[in-house]
């Protein structure tokens, strides 16, 4: 997927620039700024009431900020009506007129464009096609499936070839199978027509698979921008470590600080944890390590390293079809997790016989498998 | 076996609670086709009651100013009463709402009577005042059943509207449509079944309405319910069992119509939706 773009085209597209939007003194959006690329899919992701929702409707028109400018190809937003800018919107759970058929649907916006009556026609035929749902013209939104009406939605938000397409939630109404085969189908859509794209949505395996870039939204601020990747794996704060998927974290004292490694010592362990990267802190201030489950292994010997491993006994194993999550308890009732591929899991561990509840195992990582947090 | 008797005790219950409900019409409509001039003594089957109802200028005269006020006023509390509605469930929350909310409904609550003499006060005062309007009449009677319909349409419409997904507004909108387009082409049509049902109902209770009309009328406009309660008084005409035997009919068949037509709009519905989803 387009997972480079911010590298190559450094084009922005749509500038944010310090937004507030204030409710009766509750800040919701709490000075935004944010420079969206052209022909990128960026996800606002966050839990529910975090603001991204109020974002979406502050580029879309529905609401106006307290401060701050919104700037969209060049052209302040500000003072543009909902039904003036050159912005469209696939709303949660679609929003089709129940009372006009497919068709109509799709040709709403663009009987407002002044177009004559074979341009709308033809252009409506264009989206039908592109979205592949030509048979369903005729339909009225109620005798659809929930997919097809999502295609439908998607073809009405981009008939009149906005400069910015909004997704609210965009798989939100499917059930889990057919969202993973829309996220997909969408993605091609909207790379096929080159649209600049944001999203706003709280799962973040949908943002990772959609957007080439992500931005954490919490408490009206946001957190952390960057490629999927980036955040997943070199997240910025616990805050950001903790929302995208699950992750250990061990609480400790910085106890070394050079440029290319730094150690933590934590109540937790018996060993440092040693990290290959340098960090910004002083010695002796408190700093968490965050690290991945499917980054730990876990072996009935002790590893031969130093530092990063713990001794534990398994509580619980949560076997979830390709892996499962091994609860390995430490001496002082931390709970580590652990990830482990099904196809590792069968194989024997160490030489031993399969790994089962209530075995005592060493936990351990390798030096660059998880970051340390100062926030 | 106690089963049984439960059952056909539930059912002599139903039965009975139908004949309270339906037998004064049946008896109504049977002696409608009564020979003899006395309503109660039975003197053989015989039409002619039927043909002297149409010949009754008073009466059919009545009946077409009954229906004419009845259109008037039902139409014009659509209009006032979708507006109030649309002010009431979207101007936001502002001091005084719930006041406002329940000032609308309280012509449903408020006695006939003192709707009655408040509006014929009003009506009094404001030919003194300002000369308008001359005397009562239809245009009286007209403007009275308004008011109170309008409060009945304003409530049905306003649940229809609170319903209503705020998003499918804002998806027109967001397609172009200014806040007069999202109206016309979005809000109207989708609580148009609201609209339909608020005029109906305006216009039976317009049609009904005695107590009202009564304290409003003025000479020359005289509606149905006070001819038929004014001729009841002077002694019982057969004419009105005629009469009421036929908007009986009337009223059967509009709900008969009505029913059709829905049940064959679900079917199609439930058809649609189940080849929908089987392919």
């Amino acid at each position: 997927m387009a997972s480079s773009f911010a590298d190559d085209k450094k084009n922005v597209h749509l500038s944010i620039s310090q937004v507030v939007k204030d409710f009766d003194g509750f800040k919701a959006v709490n000075d935004v700024s944010l420079d969206i690329y052209q022909g990128e899919i960026f996800a606002l992701l966050g839990a529910s009431g975090c603001g991204k929702s109020t974002l979406l409707r502050m580029l879309a028109g529905f609401e106006k900020p307290t401060s701050g400018d919104i700037i969209l190809d060049g052209q302040s937003m500000l003072d543009v009506p909902p039904y003036e800018r050159p912005v469209n919107m696939m709303f949660q759970s679609y929003a089709l007129f129940p009372h006009m058929t497919v068709e109509q649907n799709i040709a709403f916006g663009l009987k407002h464009d002044n177009l004559s009556r074979p341009a709308i026609a033809n252009k409506v035929e264009e989206v039908l096609n592109l979205v592949r749902m030509t048979e369903y013209a005729k339909r009225k939104p109620h005798q659809l499936s929930g997919g097809q009406q999502q295609r439908v939605a998607l073809a009405r938000s981009l008939a009149k070839e906005p400069k910015l397409l909004l997704l609210d939630e965009p798989m939100g109404a499917l059930d889990k199978k057919l969202r993973t085969q829309m996220q997909l189908e969408i993605v091609d859509i909207l790379e096929a027509v080159e649209v600049t794209c944001v999203m706003v949505t709280h799962d973040q395996e949908e943002a990772m698979t959609m957007a080439s870039r992500v931005g954490i939204m919490d408490q009206g601020v946001i957190r952390q921008v960057g490629e999927p990747v980036d955040v997943y794996e070199h997240p910025n704060s616990r805050m950001t470590a903790e929302f995208i998927g699950s992750v250990n974290i061990f609480e400790g004292t910085l106890s070394k600080d050079e440029s290319d490694h730094a150690e933590l010592i934590c109540d937790d362990l018996t060993v440092a944890i040693h990290a290959s990267h340098g960090v910004v802190g002083s010695l002796g201030m408190p700093m968490a390590y965050a690290v991945r489950p499917e980054k730990i292994q876990i072996k009935r010997r002790a590893p031969d390293q130093p530092c990063n491993w713990a001794k534990g006994t398994i509580k619980d194993i949560a076997y979830l079809g390709s892996h499962s999550i091994y609860h390995v308890e430490l001496a002082n009732e931390k709970i580590v997790l652990v990830s482990m591929a099904n196809s590792d899991r069968w194989s024997e561990v160490d030489d031993g016989p399969r790994l089962s509840w209530e075995d005592e195992v060493y936990v351990y990582w390798a030096d660059d498998s998880g970051v340390m947090l100062n926030s | 076996m106690s089963t049984n008797k439960t059952n056909k005790l539930s059912w002599a219950i139903l039965l009975g609670g139908f004949a309270f409900l339906y037998l004064p019409i049946f008896i109504l409509i049977v002696y409608s086709f009564n020979e003899s001039r006395l309503v109660t003594v039975w003197a053989g089957f015989s039409t002619k009651w039927y043909g002297e109802l149409f010949e009754d200028e008073q009466m059919m005269s009545a009946v077409w100013m009954s229906l004419k006020i009845a259109f008037l006023s039902a139409s014009a509390a659509v209009a006032l009463g979708t507006l109030a509605a649309i002010a009431l469930v979207r101007s936001g929350a502002f001091k005084g709402k719930t006041l406002f909310t329940g000032m609308i409904t309280a012509p449903l609550v408020m006695p006939e009577v003192i709707t009655g003499l408040s509006l014929l006060l009003l009506f009094v005062t404001m030919s003194q005042v300002l000369g308008w309007p001359e005397g009562r009449g239809s245009l009286t009677i007209w403007i009275a059943h308004t008011t109170f319909n309008m409060a009945y349409v304003a409530v049905v419409v306003s649940a229809r509207l609170r319903e209503l997904d705020r998003r499918l507004e804002e998806a027109a909108m967001d397609l172009g449509a200014n806040k007069f387009q999202v109206f016309i082409y979005i809000t109207l049509p989708i609580v148009a079944p609201a609209l339909l049902a608020g005029w109906l109902l305006a216009f039976t209770l317009s049609l009904d309405d005695l107590v009202i009309a009564s304290f409003v009328s003025g000479p020359g406009s005289t509606t149905l319910p006070m001819v038929v309660f004014s001729s009841v008084r002077l002694g019982v005409s057969p004419k009105i069992n005629a009469l009421a035997t036929l908007l009986v009919l009337a009223v059967a068949m509009a709900a008969f119509i009505a029913w059709w037509f829905m049940r064959r709009n679900e079917l199609q519905r439930q058809k649609e939706i189940r080849s929908a989803f089987s392919q």
